[in-house]
């Protein structure tokens, strides 16, 4: 993937042609999916942040989220890991199921279920340990402490988060030395070490400069091949460059979900079309 | 007026203000470190000894002997009031105190002499200052050496060598016959003590069979046996100590026998070089530092108050550390944030407002006789009625502190897991942690420079705390440290000394307050010294803490 060579500005008005993007033809009714959400509704005490939300996540797919700010898209992508359980007097009703389990049924190990469904957050945030360490953390948590088991999955995982290079040499320095752009890219190494089989992306290059957030768009990219992707963004050229299928929000209601292709030439709602030519958000 | 206002609102007044109280915190420290520094310190320092002739207020003239220990201003008036004869032009009178030692001979250490009455002051260089087990220092003309009572020499010129080897000697042969007493009698000891309770604990339980029996008297002969072995070495080392002695003249002329077996040290100061003196100095610092106390602690060193001290503190640390850290875990991730919560929060902060003394009451009631009681009753019934652990001692020492301290550690240790941050938090869980994972392999590990903080603030208040010890195991003097090579080696039931309570002894209730004074001054600055090396240490170890979990900045 190359840098935008267009001229042509782009604010919210993505046109599709300048991204360069990498366009193969999907179709919904043909995916595999991964994740169902039926009817979900969410509460923050007595105030509803999400309405009826239904939708599906294809495998091996990028799934964009995009929406004004205050939309609900971090709520709903919160919801796929349960990490909105921290958040006091937060209910949910409705049902989201990971292949054939519903993950929040009463006997559902949250524990296990995130490290079955790993999360990327906005700011990079490692742990004031080892890079080493903070790959293999999660593989800690399982209890694997074989150290050649640990040599290779952290090898493996920083390979696959590009970040081996530049890495391989300083494994035993503190991670928080490596810049913002790097700490990232840690941060996707440790989520991909203990193998999820979807990865949550929230607004992952928002606190970075453009040329890390073009590596990240790349890795986001490469990570498809072997792992479900969902990712939060407010920048639309993001979401029209990376993702193949994107879902827009509003004021805590799905609006439109649709493959991106479709979403940003030819959106079936008004208010989709509206906030992709900028006219709010 | 319009000038002022706008000076006042510049700031400069509020700097003024600002600076002025950093100043006097500064002097107040500084001069309390000077004032213990010059007081404590100059007790060491072998000072000469003046010989004068002194005429007092009854007109009696006195050959005198000693070290001038201090002087003050005294107004004629007051003097002449008490019987003195004072010059009449003179408004105020120096007025000496002077150290005469030989407490056998006077009964007294010093005398108080005004400057008007003193003639011929000089230093005689031959003087000799004897530091004795008993009766304080000796000061001295040396005349004869003895062995079993027959003059070995008096020639003026040996007489001082032979002085010195001799009394060598017996230096020696002291600290072997200590030695004996002290670590292979005492072992003994402690081994039939041992077996003592074995065989009453067996008769409690009904099982002392005759076997059990015949092997604990055969052991018991066998001790006693080695015991007197060891008890006929110490009889024989005491008789060859006491094979010496010396002979000397005091200020009044008579002549005095010394046995060597009382001499822990002498020294000519007046002939004493600069460099000697100073590395005398170092000696008795040195001594002080290293030995035992001697004479009621006003003389002699304070080793046992200094471990005393620190090892009380250390356990201190061990026991409240996890306790405050548990507690602050539990009120800031695990309890629900509410009215209970904030209840007990201000219930911990006062905690740390209660009076000391209220600690050690409670620590005498609760662990020294409950507690300690019970424990007795239940694993140590063969050593009743002489109470193990149903009396004061070390470990009820230690935990009543830890719990005087336990607020402060909770405050700091919330304070810090206040402040990880929550995306480190939710990372750590997206990761597939358990809280209790998250917590322990992440946020407690970041929190520990703040935890460190906690027992930083911890060990200073548990170090300088005197009142509540008293109650719940302090001594004036403890035979034994808490520490030692008897199996099993840490003795927690032990009674121990403590610098501060050192102080207070030495300061209050010595026979020979006079004499102790600079002891009290140089006991206090060790105890800041030592609070200072014990803070030093867990600042150190924080730092690391620090560099090691450098938190995320914003």
């Amino acid at each position: 993937m190359t840098t935008p060579t267009s001229n042509v500005p782009l604010t919210h008005g993505v046109r599709m042609e300048s991204l360069d993007r990498k366009f193969e033809k999907i179709q919904l009714e043909d995916e595999q999916i991964v994740l169902h959400v039926d009817n979900l509704n969410l509460f923050y005490g007595k105030a509803q942040a999400l309405y009826d939300i239904n939708m599906i996540i294809p495998r091996h797919r990028v799934t964009a989220f995009i929406g004004p700010s205050g939309c609900g898209k971090s709520t709903l992508l919160r919801c796929f890991n349960r990490m909105n359980d921290l958040v006091d007097g937060c209910r949910i009703n409705g049902q989201i199921k990971l292949g054939e389990q519903d993950i929040y049924a009463k006997r559902v190990n949250v524990a296990q279920l995130r490290s079955r469904v790993g999360m990327v957050f906005q700011k990079p945030n490692p742990f004031p340990k080892s890079i080493y360490e903070n790959v293999a953390y999660g593989l800690r948590i399982q209890g694997v402490s074989d150290k050649r088991r640990l040599d290779e999955a952290v090898e493996k995982a920083l390979h696959s988060a590009a970040l081996w290079e530049e890495a391989k040499d300083r494994l035993n320095e503190n991670a928080l030395g490596l810049s913002g752009g790097q700490q990232q890219r840690l941060v996707i190494a440790r989520a991909v070490a203990i193998e999820p089989e979807v990865l949550l992306l929230d607004e992952p290059a928002s606190a970075l400069d453009p040329i890390s957030t073009l590596k990240i768009e790349e890795l986001i990219y490469e990570l498809k091949e072997k792992y479900t992707l969902i990712i939060v963004t407010h920048n639309m050229q993001q979401a029209a460059r990376v993702s193949d299928y994107t879902a827009f929000m509003y004021l805590g209601k799905l609006i439109e979900f649709a493959d991106t292709n479709t979403l940003f030439t030819n959106p079936s709602k008004k208010q989709t079309e509206d906030y992709i030519t900028g006219r709010y958000g | 007026m319009h000038g002022i206002r706008e000076w006042f609102k510049s700031g400069t007044p509020w700097i003024w203000l600002n600076a002025s109280a950093v100043s006097i915190s500064l002097i107040v420290v500084f001069g309390l470190l000077y004032l213990i520094m010059v007081r404590g310190l100059g007790y060491f320092w072998p000072s000469n000894v003046v010989a004068l002739d002194y005429q007092d207020k009854s007109g009696q003239r006195q050959h005198l002997v000693g070290e001038l220990w201090g002087s003050e201003e005294v107004s004629s008036e007051t003097l002449r009031a008490n019987g003195y004869v004072v010059p009449p032009d003179q408004l105020f009178v120096t007025r000496y105190v002077l150290k005469v030692g030989n407490r056998d001979s006077y009964g007294a250490d010093f005398q108080v002499l005004i400057k008007p009455g003193i003639s011929n002051q000089q230093q005689p260089s031959d003087i000799v200052v004897v530091v004795r087990r008993e009766w304080g220092n000796f000061y001295g003309h040396l005349l004869a050496i003895k062995e079993n009572g027959n003059v070995v020499t008096s020639n003026a010129d040996s007489v001082w060598q032979e002085y010195l080897t001799r009394m060598q000697r017996a230096l020696e042969l002291h600290k072997n016959a200590r030695k004996i007493e002290r670590e292979d009698i005492g072992k003994i000891n402690y081994k039939l003590e041992k077996l003592r309770t074995k065989t009453r604990g067996l008769e409690l339980k009904g099982a002392f069979t005759a076997t059990e029996k015949a092997a604990i008297e055969a052991e018991q002969e066998r001790l006693k046996q080695e015991r007197g072995t060891f008890e006929a070495q110490l009889t024989d080392l005491y008789a060859q100590i006491d094979r010496d002695s010396f002979t000397a003249t005091i200020q009044d002329g008579r002549v005095i026998e010394v046995p060597f077996n009382k001499v822990i040290n002498a020294y000519k100061p007046n002939s004493m070089s600069v460099w000697q003196k100073m590395w005398m100095y170092a000696q008795n610092v040195w001594e002080f530092l290293s030995d035992e106390p001697r004479e009621a602690n006003t003389e002699g060193g304070v080793f046992p108050a200094i471990f005393g001290t620190v090892f009380m503190v250390l356990i201190m640390a061990i026991l409240v550390t996890p306790m405050g850290v548990v507690a602050a875990v539990y009120l800031r991730e695990y309890a629900k944030q509410g009215a209970m919560t904030r209840i007990i929060r201000i219930a911990v902060n006062n905690l740390a407002g209660v009076p000391s003394i209220v600690y050690g009451v409670f620590g005498l009631g609760f662990f020294v006789y409950i507690l300690g009681g019970n424990i007795d009753r239940l694993f140590f019934a063969e050593s009743l009625p002489s109470p193990t652990f149903g009396t004061p001692g070390i470990l009820w020492s230690s935990l009543t502190l830890a719990l005087l301290t336990l607020p402060v550690v909770i405050v700091a240790t919330e304070e810090g897991l206040s402040r990880i941050p929550r995306s480190i938090r939710e990372g750590s869980l997206a990761l597939g942690a358990t809280k209790f994972e998250t917590l322990w392999r992440t946020v407690i590990p970041m929190a520990s420079p703040a935890i460190m903080t906690g027992l930083i603030l911890a060990v200073a208040r548990a170090a300088g705390e005197v009142a509540p010890l008293m109650l719940v195991g302090v001594v004036k003097l403890a035979p034994t440290l808490p520490l030692d090579g008897n199996a099993p080696f840490v003795h927690l039931d032990r009674k121990f000394m403590h610098l501060g309570f050192h102080i207070y002894d030495v300061g209050f209730q010595s026979p020979n307050v006079e004499a102790a004074r600079p002891l009290v001054y140089a006991t206090s600055l060790l105890l800041v010294l030592v609070i200072l090396f014990l803070n030093l240490a867990a600042i150190r170890l924080r730092n690391h803490l620090r560099e090691k979990y450098r938190a995320l900045e914003g």
